[in-house]
């Protein structure tokens, strides 16, 4: 596998979540949408941390720098806290609105 | 200049340290407080908010000036362009805090847990300031926003509210999202996360080949969503009308000011010290790009308030035409010439003190009209000038300098601005400027016209308390003086970023 494989599946990812943010009509699926583009980006840190950033040699041996994997970690976790946020909104939605359709939560417009 | 390890940071990351100490206190303090109508948690706020800005002083006095340190291996810069935006941010949200302790629409029973987010978003927004790595930037940029969601929705009880914040997010989170795509292409492309790092081989990058033009475009444009986002300009400005009129007045005030001035502070940062290189600006055309962001992100702000009858959504639109203002600023970064992007950078920062002044002031009295009549509407500010005339008076002065009348502080802002902008020969871009400026007098004066020519029904005199005036005129007196000062436009020239 090459990097072009990696970039063109996290391409493909990237797209279908813009695609599920722009035509479901239901939250959680806009947030599973969000979930694919955040998870696309980790996955393009991560091939371009292998094929990309430069190895060092230490004592003889090669190392590689981790630098993307560790952005990617960070990715994960802060896609949890905003899940986390997501999950509460869409909760206090359903209280006032009694439905978590994003094209019923309209009062707000002009 | 190498960067300084964790142990040695601390120190010079002492306002932070605390903020978030005091976060905690608050929390803390809010479970020990017995009496719900107690506003002791909020003055414990308010005393950390001192407490940082006393160690931001520090920190920059020992510093001294036109010096830098690069904390955490290069993670985040201290310079004086940082320690000029921590004092902005800082006293917004300072400000804010006292709009809520005076605003009757906030629900006592959740004070504690308000002000600790408050604290924290202000923490998100030193490091936006401060970052100079594509990971900092990227956790700078959400902790920011995801305390910004909460407190957008913190009305629990109103539909209004959980409607903003639920709009605020789903904008929020894709925007972010194509962002960290648009920071995983460049780190792709550099190999590396350090700003300064990808700014010094992304020319030698697309000198040989390696990298295409067309490529750092679209990286750039990906991030440009996420950073426009948080300054709310087109096209990705729509939230920002609907999470404004729903969310608390103080936040909105807040989102307004302080969200914008962390958004403009991470934008010149990163293209200034990433992409500062004019071969690579040139290349990739991106002083048009940003031109024409600028003078659509003005239009539609401006023409878009025209019809509005909400005060609060028509000063949403207002900010978002002001943010197109700023632009302009911003465009002057991809000149060759280094003393125009300085002069760029600076009138960008007068630019922010006055804004600071005139629009936490225009929200301000937003609140207090609120309270007293109950009512956002411009309707609900007929007559006002015979019902609370030293109100009305200040929202004119407000108005008026947010229009850019002579000789009050948005005047000048602007003046300083259009004279960079034309220094730097975009002589179109000044021209749909000062058109602009033209049409917002149409809106502002509608208010105008409400409280001075128009009579209301009820014609009761509203009372307001001694303090409401102190911190009315807080932001009344630098309004009307700032732009007679020289202090701030010897201040503003003396901030660059290196």
């Amino acid at each position: 596998m090459s990097l072009q494989h990696y970039l063109v599946i996290s391409a493909i990812l990237f797209s279908l979540g813009i695609f599920a943010v722009l035509t479901r009509k239901n939250a959680i699926s806009i947030l599973m949408g969000i979930e694919l583009i955040l998870n696309s980006c980790n996955l393009n840190f991560v091939a371009f941390s292998r094929f990309v950033t430069p190895s060092e040699n230490i004592v003889g041996s090669e190392v590689f720098r981790l630098d993307g994997q560790i952005i990617a970690i960070f990715g994960i976790v802060l896609a949890a806290a905003e899940a986390a946020v997501f999950l509460a909104i869409i909760l206090a939605i359903y209280r006032e609105f009694g439905s978590i359709r994003p094209d019923k939560v309209d009062t707000l417009k002009g | 200049m190498n960067p300084l390890e964790n142990i040695e940071s601390l120190a010079y990351f002492a306002p932070e340290i605390l903020l978030v100490i005091f976060a905690a206190a608050v929390i803390i303090l809010d479970l020990l407080v017995k009496n719900r109508e107690s506003e002791k948690v909020a003055y414990l706020a308010l005393v950390g908010l001192g407490c940082s800005l006393v160690a931001i002083l520090i920190t920059n006095s020992i510093l001294g000036t036109n010096e830098s340190k690069n904390l955490f291996f290069g993670m985040i810069r201290l310079d004086g362009f940082a320690v000029f935006f921590k004092v902005l941010l800082l006293l917004a949200t300072a400000a804010t805090i006292l709009f809520s302790l005076r605003s009757e629409e906030l629900d006592v029973r959740l004070k504690g847990e308000y002000y600790a987010l408050l604290l924290a978003v202000t923490f998100g927004m030193f490091l936006m300031a401060s970052a100079t790595n594509l990971l900092m930037i990227f956790i700078a940029l959400e902790t920011v926003s995801l305390t910004s969601y909460i407190l957008a929705g913190f009305l629990t009880h109103s539909p209004r509210s959980s409607e903003a914040a639920f709009k605020y997010i789903t904008y929020g989170a894709v925007a972010s999202g194509t962002m960290l795509f648009g920071l995983s292409l460049i780190f792709g492309m550099a190999g590396t996360g350090d700003l300064a790092t990808i700014g010094q081989q992304l020319p030698a990058l697309l000198g040989s080949g390696e990298v295409t033009a067309l490529g750092v475009l679209i990286a750039i444009t990906f991030i440009l969503a996420g950073i426009g986002y948080k300054i709310a300009s087109v096209p990705f400005h729509m939230w920002s009308p609907d999470v404004y009129e729903g969310a608390p007045i103080p936040i909105t005030a807040f989102l307004s000011v302080a969200s914008k001035a962390a958004g403009f502070a991470l934008f010149l940062r990163f293209f200034f010290s990433g992409f500062g290189n004019s071969e690579v600006m040139q290349s990739i055309d991106l002083g048009l790009l940003l031109a024409v962001v600028s003078a659509l992100t003005m239009t539609i702000g401006n023409l878009a308030a025209l019809p509005q009858q909400n005060v609060k959504r028509l000063l949403a639109y207002s900010s978002i035409a002001h943010g197109g203002y700023l632009l302009m600023g911003a465009v002057l970064l991809t000149n060759g010439n280094a003393a125009i992007v300085d002069k760029g950078i600076g009138a960008i920062i007068f630019y922010l003190i006055v804004y600071f002044f005139m629009n936490l002031g225009a929200f301000y009295v937003v609140v207090l009209i609120a309270n007293e009549a109950g009512s956002e509407m411009i309707d609900g500010y007929r007559g006002l000038s015979s019902r609370a005339p030293l109100v009305a008076g200040a929202m004119a002065i407000f108005l008026f300098s947010l229009t850019g009348i002579p000789f009050l502080a948005g005047f000048f802002g602007k003046w300083v601005l259009f004279a960079a902008v034309i220094e730097g020969k975009l002589y179109w871009l000044a021209f749909v400027g000062l058109l602009n400026s033209v049409v917002s007098l149409y809106y502002y004066a509608r208010i105008v016209k409400a409280m001075y020519f128009e009579t209301a029904e009820d014609t009761d005199r509203l009372s307001f308390s001694k303090g409401t005036f102190a911190l009315l005129s807080v932001f009344v007196v630098p309004t009307i003086f700032i732009g007679l000062l020289n202090i701030f436009y010897s201040l503003s020239e003396r901030i660059t970023l290196q």
